[in-house]
């Protein structure tokens, strides 16, 4: 190479390239000389944590990621399940947190860009957006900023490209005060025959890199997500990219113009570490080498060193192989979009990573090195001890009302109306929403065939906070059932696993136990897990979140029509709990707002339960027996039997102190109705389904208890609770909203 | 009847109003941007969606398109243009409507179901409609309130060309229920030719009960219905 002084590098340069001195001195040894400071920032990028997964790659093999219908598994950019009529429904999860703590706009826009990418690059149709929003207290201004921010940012990209955003979920809490999280998932579908993959091959063949000119923003966003924020953050400003929508939904456009096309041996969208990622991977998947020419990359800038062109990481950009041969008719194709097209590299025998500047060559790479020599990060100590749950009960002090509390519930921003969120989402483009948002699951109808997707991202940090391992089990369940509430099998998940600083041991070892958890749910509830994203680091001076597991779920609904929904429906029908009466506490939203706290056991876990409540369920509504289905959560049965009312726009009326068991109500009102136990839904059904369900019930082994009937404008329990719908209604709406 | 539809960069609602034409038993055909042929169409749709990426102002560069120019020919011969959303933000810029399309008086974006009072059921649009009957449509923008001047206000009322108000579910006025704003509330007018409507709220989501409204239907019906009509009175006056 010419005129590149090779020189160790200090502690301050390696701190920029995000790498240790251990994985530096590990790197030098492997290459037999010291790397240039190119190599240098190239391996910092790649061996970063948001690339190489270096903390959580071992722990992640443990999950189920095979099954009958899994069609990609992880690895490529998104996971890909059969869905039927020759189908393949492509999606993933992924994190921009760190950008999104910094200029939440555009953090929020680019990671939507972003994930959109990974879905198209694989020749799919984006169907569906979720968001899954993690902020601190939202009377706080700047959280409230950083909420508003993220929300207009979501809707700034997604409205203007034109793919529905039709969910999420949004928690407040202390711990996510220094940094938000923003996950984004998409959901795709593609034929099966005409799935693109980003696996290079072919020596000679030609590299193209299409779409927006490359520029100096977000350079070293991929080791800016791997470290832990401070107070210099804010100057990293310029690692947040900008994201452009218009330029985008043209590449997508192009993009599927070209899925199934025979002369696209690959396609493969720049993310993280820009081209330098993007380029490595292609190869590396395909067993081949690269190289890359930055002379011959657009600008949108003058002065840019090889460093910047390889590890910018302007967004809207993509890379095709292609042969030679067919190179111009492919740029015909973007010309038509107006976008701009340059070959920048060809494909190479031998598995090196070699990239040019014009005729010098300033960087010799083994790619095997570069891709997977990140030295694997073991547990940074012991398990550390905890101290055992404590109790939950919390006596109901005098004066307690029950209506209070659930008004107090409705209208807290952990459960009150989503609607001044997803009403500035175009939830609706695309004529298939046939669920809208709201319920449990949205459900998008897939065009052409009798089925319908639903889907749901759920994740309840405060179980996961309590007991890592039990809690991850919980947030694979939970969201299970919100798309088993609407009708549909659960298919496969993704999922986004978001800790803080891992070189401490507490963190190490709840991610360790969370994605064990993870494991032991989706086996025993046979749903693998098809793709995900890890983001680490997400720890401000020592405040760390908590471990915050978000499952991505997939159901399909086989006939959408006989999809169900969670808002009560008619005059006198009854109403009933599928599962456990219980009356636990531990780790509930009822506890976070009464006592400020989150301690004790969160709530038991009967896996084999849960998966005959999940099968008494969708047999019910595919027997039509059903007229609302919807998944008991935070706030208990209580805040589910309000919100069906409030769905519905219909009271009811409800009696638990019936029970025929020796669970009696006195003294454990607030356990009954706020209690967050498990496997549990609220169902409501005409009188004549009563006798065939309980039968059916019967026949799961699952219990359903009647509590109930639809009625009137008021929702009664018994004894505790009398409000007329207009005044939950009221606080409801207005939990979000604020307050001047 | 073979309806056009405008395909702008940045568009989005092409593919849903293909669907609701081919619900309505009509044929869809895709008018690219760049070109000048309407391709023999009977009528044309500009839809929804971000054209050009709308950075400037929503419809401050689609007016420009070869397309446009076309269609701007095409509404000058009498023939039935009918701009929803962005289409509509469009239409206003070309100065085939009049008023424009100003940022919502929230300040934010609104997807969400409205009500529609049908105010001119006298149009080629509107005439399946009954006069003051209510349809739910849902609206999806973020510049979707319809601002004028006084006298051009007035002058849309007296000539009759508001044919859609923003009301409440129960048919009574919007007020704060408005989704954007609109001055008078409202939703959508026609040219003095009538042959030229333009509309914020998106019929093509409102096709199909399982969408929540198949109110949107009736328009592709009507829309339809006057093509014919049209096409018996052209080839009975040709004979």
């Amino acid at each position: 190479m010419t005129g590149v002084e090779l020189v160790a590098p200090t502690d301050a340069e390696l701190t920029e390239v995000a790498l240790t001195r251990t994985e530096y001195v590990h790197l030098a040894t492997s290459l037999g000389r010291e790397p240039n400071r190119l190599e240098l920032g190239i391996v910092g990028a790649l061996w970063s944590e948001h690339c190489s997964y270096k903390t959580s790659k071992p722990l992640l093999r443990s999950l189920p990621t095979k099954g009958p219908g899994v069609l990609q598994g992880p690895g490529e950019n998104a996971g890909a399940v059969d869905i039927g009529n020759g189908l393949a429904c492509v999606f993933k999860i992924e994190s921009h947190n760190h950008p999104s703590a910094i200029e939440p706009y555009q953090g929020a826009a680019t990671g939507v860009g972003g994930i959109l990418r990974d879905i198209f690059t694989m020749g799919a149709r984006p169907v569906a957006l979720l968001d899954s929003l993690r902020f601190g207290p939202l009377e706080e201004p700047h959280q409230r900023h950083l909420f508003d921010g993220v929300v207009a940012g979501i809707g700034g990209y997604g409205n203007c490209i034109g793919v529905p955003t039709v969910g999420g979920e949004l928690y407040f809490d202390e711990s996510y005060r220094t940094n938000c999280l923003v996950n984004a998932m998409c959901v795709g579908v593609v034929e099966q025959r005409r799935m693109l993959l980003a696996t290079a091959r072919g020596p000679g063949n030609l590299v193209l890199l299409v779409g927006a000119d490359t520029g100096r923003d977000g350079i070293h966003g991929a080791s800016f997500a791997s470290v832990v924020l401070d107070a210099s953050s804010a100057a990293r400003r310029p690692a947040v990219q900008v994201g452009n929508p218009f330029l985008e939904k043209c590449l997508m456009e192009a993009c599927l113009e070209l899925a199934g096309d025979p002369r696209v041996i690959a396609m493969q969208d720049l993310g993280a570490a820009g081209l330098c990622g993007s380029t490595a991977e292609l190869a590396h998947r395909g067993g081949c080498g690269i190289e890359i020419d930055v002379a011959r990359a657009s600008r949108r800038e003058t002065g840019m060193t090889p460093y910047e062109v390889m590890l910018s990481e302007s967004q809207e950009r993509m890379l095709i192989v292609a042969e030679p041969g067919d190179i111009p008719a492919l740029q015909a194709v973007f010309e038509r979009w107006d976008l701009h097209s340059d070959v920048v590299g060809v494909i190479r025998a031998d598995p090196r990573f070699i990239v040019r500047d014009g005729s010098d060559q300033v960087c010799d790479l083994p790619l095997d090195l570069l891709v997977d020599g990140a030295p694997p990060r073991e547990a940074p100590g012991p398990r550390p001890v905890r101290g055992s749950a404590v109790g939950t009960a919390l006596p109901a002090a005098p004066g307690w009302s029950a209506a209070t509390a659930l008004l107090h519930l409705l209208g807290s921003p952990n459960l009150g109306s989503r609607a001044p969120v997803y009403r500035r989402y175009d939830h609706q483009v695309g004529d298939a929403t046939v669920v809208l948002p709201g319920g449990d699951a949205a459900v998008v109808r897939v065009d052409g065939t009798p089925i319908g997707l639903a889907l749901a991202t759920d994740g309840n940090a405060r179980y996961v906070a309590l007991d890592a391992r039990h809690g991850a089990m919980i947030a694979v369940c939970e969201a299970a059932r919100n798309v088993v509430a609407t009708g549909a099998r659960p298919v496969a998940v993704t999922n986004c696993l978001n800790f803080a600083n891992p070189e401490q041991a507490a963190v190490w070892w709840d991610l360790h136990d969370a994605i064990e958890g993870i494991g032991e749910a989706c086996r025993s509830l046979e749903i693998p897990v098809v793709s995900g994203n890890v983001s680490l680091y997400n720890d401000t001076g020592g405040a760390g979140i908590d471990p915050t597991v978000v499952i991505g779920m997939v159901g399909v609904v086989d006939d959408v029509t006989l999809r169900c929904t969670a808002g009560f429906g008619t005059e006198g029908d009854g109403i009933a709990l599928v599962g456990p009466l219980g009356a636990e506490l531990g780790g509930s939203e009822y506890q976070r707002l009464e006592s400020g706290s989150n301690q004790g056991p969160p709530p038991a876990l009967d896996i084999d339960l849960e998966r005959r409540v999940h099968s008494f369920v969708l047999d019910a509504i595919r027997a039509r027996l059903l007229r609302s289905a919807h998944d008991c959560a935070e706030g208990g049965i209580a805040v589910a039997i309000a919100e069906s009312c409030l769905m519905g726009d219909i009271g009811a009326d409800i009696a638990l102190d019936g029970a025929s068991d020796a669970e009696g109500l006195i003294g454990r009102e607030a356990g009954i109705l706020f209690g967050e136990s498990q496997s549990r839904f609220l169902i409501s059904f005409a009188r004549e389904a009563l006798v065939r369900l309980h039968e059916l019930a019967g026949r799961h082994s699952v219990p359903l208890r009647d509590i109930g009937s639809v009625g009137g404008k008021r929702l009664r329990v018994t004894g505790l609770i009398d409000l007329p719908l207009s005044e939950l209604r009221q606080v409801h709406e207005g939990a979000l909203i604020e307050r001047e | 009847m073979r309806f056009g539809i405008a395909v702008f960069p940045g568009t989005w609602s092409d593919r849903d109003c293909a669907h609701a034409v081919k619900l309505s038993g009509n044929e869809p055909v895709m008018l690219w941007h760049k070109d000048h042929d309407l391709r023999g169409v009977d009528c044309v749709i500009l839809p929804g969606g971000f054209a050009y990426g709308d950075y400037l102002r929503a419809g401050a560069v689609a007016r420009f398109a070869p397309l446009m120019q076309s269609v701007s020919e095409f509404a000058g011969n009498g023939g039935l243009v009918w701009g929803i959303c962005n289409g509509f933000q469009i239409l206003c810029e070309a100065h085939l409507l009049p008023g424009a399309l100003t940022r919502n008086s929230s300040l934010q974006f609104r997807c969400e179901a409205t009500w529609l009072r049908v105010e001119n059921a006298d149009t080629a649009f509107t005439d399946g409609c009954g006069l003051g009957s209510v349809l739910q449509v849902p609206v999806s923008h973020g510049e979707g309130r319809f601002v004028a001047d006084e006298a051009t206000l007035d002058a849309l009322e007296a000539e009759q060309r508001v044919v859609f108000r923003y009301v409440r579910r129960d048919g009574s006025p919007a007020g704060d229920a408005s989704p954007n704003g609109s001055m008078r509330d409202i939703a959508g007018i026609v040219n003095t030719n009538r042959n030229v409507l333009g509309m914020m709220p998106h019929p093509e989501r409102a096709c199909e009960p399982m969408l929540g409204s198949s109110d949107g239907a009736v328009l592709f019906a009507n829309v339809a219905n006057a093509l014919r009509r049209n096409g018996t009175l052209q080839a009975a006056a040709a004979s």
